[in-house]
């Protein structure tokens, strides 16, 4: 009887899974495309090509509208430059530096330890440049917009794909009958599916400096791997710890269930009871 | 704790057992001086391991205080500080992070087993008592360290349960001079955040006073087994040392494969997403819920139609464990004896269960698709009411009806029945 209760259990929790999956990817009548990042899994690394690629979309496209707050140029090695062309990359920016002796503002070229320069200096500012949307700041993207599904991980959205969905899934025309209106977007992936980002990228848009074709799928894919990057810069620090923690864990897991054995050895058959 | 036999080998150990008896304690406690029942299953690990992460918890902690800022000018951007530029940082936090959800794991399964083997029963009501204040203020940390990343959830979840205290307006302007004193103000805001901030420093070690109380409750008595009778005579004990210390280490270090599964593959399967988004009062988030281990009496909460009942209905499905001692008449501690009270607590296990993932849903969302379709405000509303029903109907009558299964005459007994068989 006991055995029926638990099984009911256990299928009520998986069906109870299914479910949230099903609701999960059913909030519009579009599919999200997966792709395989190789960033993804236990010992994923980051692409660093992709990832400079990404940074230049970001910096060339993106950078216009959307700030990257929390991210400072010296964490630009993670991507494989070097410390000289980390120095060289935040020198092309420009930042206040007091006012001189007269009182007028001075300026100063950047170093590795600035952050990313935002493109507006106010919410307001944003806001009025951009029809009255705030365009968000890039630093968290990638973690703020996945929904991890705990009991049906298969069926999680990951950021990058929703990011390239968002990039890659604007309709020139909405739909028959759908409304929209002035200044605002039919994208697929974006909830309610109007977004008042204009598409912002289109076939060479930017002349990759590896060579790479830019077509839209191809930087949609770079910035999304930038920008899940910039959202978990030590994302391979920490697999690579996890593997050794749980290798070790594992290890003297075993280890301590030999020695819990030899200990209970004669009081668990009850021999010393006789 | 309590009188120890203890006997320092050392000149020094003797000289300064006599001034402070201190090694006894230890000894007495978790140490060969303590004896337990023989046939303690690994459920009763979950005991050490909840002690084992309040340690984690309070060290995390107090490390991650040394870099964070309680402000909300700046609390949201000194996690993410702590995350890139502090030395190991994001270990702290997620271990941190993770471990909140862990220590509930272990707390539900430490208190689910208590339910199960009868341990709030006679001696051990106190016992229950002392875990069950230290679970509430479990709750209360936990909601307040959700808080202090200052992100939209941290911001909206603080604002709906917050919220919740004002439904108390038994006069007029109760409601809110209790939120005024909530908030530190007329919302939440800075005043709110450094509140919490103090509180859930200063509340983890409230819990570690408590459970000095619990473990001291728990010596009296001794520990309840899975067979649920008294251990008497010495052939049912065995010393806690070396015997539950290799079995607790054992239990340790598999949960802590576990936890790091967690930490370093899936730090944010826990956590909402949104929560990276920076807290925002003009924005509110489509969908505001809690941390998943208040899901279940969220649930009960939406269930109420009416506010002050919604939130007495949900403080009560909490406090009614303070009457379970008196609830259960049988005689008999465990429900290995009692077939019919075990197969109420599976089903009340996947009933709460099910109100968990009910409370992660929108009142109006179609649960059940048969032609017209359940929503799930009428599943929690029935869900709710079973709950309520386990405690007030089931477990009173059955435990006074239901003929139980013979119990062993002692633990020894039962060991050497085993022998013979096997």
């Amino acid at each position: 009887m006991l055995k029926i209760v638990k099984n009911i259990g256990l299928a009520t929790m998986i069906i109870l899974g299914s479910v949230s999956l099903a609701y999960a990817s059913g909030g519009s009548s579009y599919e999200l495309k997966k792709h395989d990042w190789p960033h993804a899994g236990p010992f994923g690394k980051f692409d660093k090509a992709a990832l400079q690629r990404g940074l230049q979309v970001y910096k060339e496209v993106c950078s216009a509208c959307h700030s990257l707050n929390m991210v400072a140029f010296r964490e630009l090695t993670a991507l494989g430059y070097n410390e000289a062309e980390v120095k060289a990359f935040a020198a092309e920016y420009e930042f206040l530096d007091g006012t001189d002796d007269e009182g007028e503002e001075k300026y100063r070229k950047g170093k590795p330890q600035d952050y990313f320069p935002a493109p507006f200096t106010s919410e307001a500012e944003a806001r009025d440049s951009n029809n009255g949307a705030l365009p968000p700041d890039f630093s968290l993207l990638g973690k703020s917009r996945e929904h991890l599904s705990m009991f049906t991980p298969w069926n999680s959205i990951y950021s990058e794909d929703y990011i390239v969905g968002i990039l890659t899934t604007y309709h020139e025309e909405a739909p028959h009958g759908f409304e929209i209106s002035d200044g605002m977007h039919f994208n697929e992936t974006f909830l309610g599916n109007k977004i008042a980002m204009a598409p912002p990228l289109s076939d060479e848009l930017v002349e990759y400096a590896d060579g790479t074709k830019a077509t839209t799928e191809q930087m949609a894919q770079d910035v999304a791997t930038f920008m899940y990057w910039a959202a978990e810069p030590k994302m391979e620090a920490r697999k690579e710890m996890g593997f050794k923690v749980i290798i070790f864990m594992t290890i003297l897991t075993i280890m301590l269930y030999f020695v819990n054995k030899s200990v209970w050895r004669k009081v668990k058959k009850g021999d010393d009871l006789v | 704790m309590g009188s120890s036999t203890y006997v320092p080998k050392s000149k020094a150990g003797k000289w300064f057992e006599e001034r402070l008896p201190i090694m006894g304690l230890i000894h007495g406690t978790l140490g060969a001086g303590y004896n337990a029942p023989r046939n303690l299953n690994y459920w009763w690990n979950f005991g050490s391991l909840a002690g084992f992460m309040l340690v984690v918890q309070i060290l995390t902690g107090i490390i991650l205080v040394m870099h964070y800022t309680p402000h909300v000018d700046f609390a949201f951007r000194a996690v993410e500080h702590i995350m890139r530029d502090v030395n190991y940082g994001w270990l702290l936090r997620y271990t941190h992070s993770n471990g909140a959800s862990m220590f509930f794991v272990v707390v539900y399964i430490h208190i689910l087993r208590g339910m199960y083997f009868g341990s709030y029963k006679s001696p051990r009501e106190v016992l229950w008592f002392l875990g069950l204040v230290i679970y509430l203020l479990m709750m209360a940390t936990g909601f307040m360290g959700y808080v202090l990343p200052w992100g939209q959830m941290s911001f909206w979840g603080a604002t709906v349960i917050t919220n919740l205290f004002g439904a108390f307006n038994f006069y007029d302007g109760m409601g809110d001079s209790i939120l005024h004193l909530l908030w530190g103000g007329f919302s939440v805001d800075n005043p709110t955040l450094q509140r919490f901030f103090s509180l859930h420093y200063l509340l983890p070690f409230v819990i570690v006073g408590v459970v000095i109380l619990h473990i001291w409750a728990l010596h009296l008595p001794g520990s309840n087994n899975p067979l649920g009778i008294d251990a008497k005579g010495p052939g049912d004990k065995i010393p806690f040392h070396p015997y539950y210390t290799a079995k607790d280490a054992f239990g340790l270090s598999f949960f802590i494969v576990i936890f790091a599964l967690f930490i370093f593959y899936m730090p944010n399967i826990m956590g909402h997403p949104d929560n990276y988004i920076e807290a925002n009062p003009m924005v509110t988030p489509s969908h505001i819920v809690p941390e998943w281990y208040y899901l279940p009496f969220y649930t009960i909460l939406k269930a109420v139609p009416d506010k002050l009942f919604g939130v007495i209905a949900m403080f009560s499905s909490i406090l009614i464990f303070f009457v379970l001692p008196w609830l259960d008449g049988s005689k008999v501690r465990s429900a290995k004896f009692r077939p019919a009270t075990a197969f109420f607590f599976w089903l009340f296990i996947i009933n709460a269960i099910f109100l968990g993932y009910l409370g992660t849903k929108l009142p109006s969302a179609i649960i059940i698709n048969m032609g017209g379709g359940i929503d799930a405000l009428t599943l929690g509303r029935i869900a709710s009411v079973l709950y309520f029903a386990y405690f007030i109907v089931v477990v009173p009558l059955v435990s006074r009806m239901e003929s139980t299964k013979p119990v062993p005459t002692s633990i020894a007994q039962s060991v050497l029945d085993a022998r013979k068989e096997g």
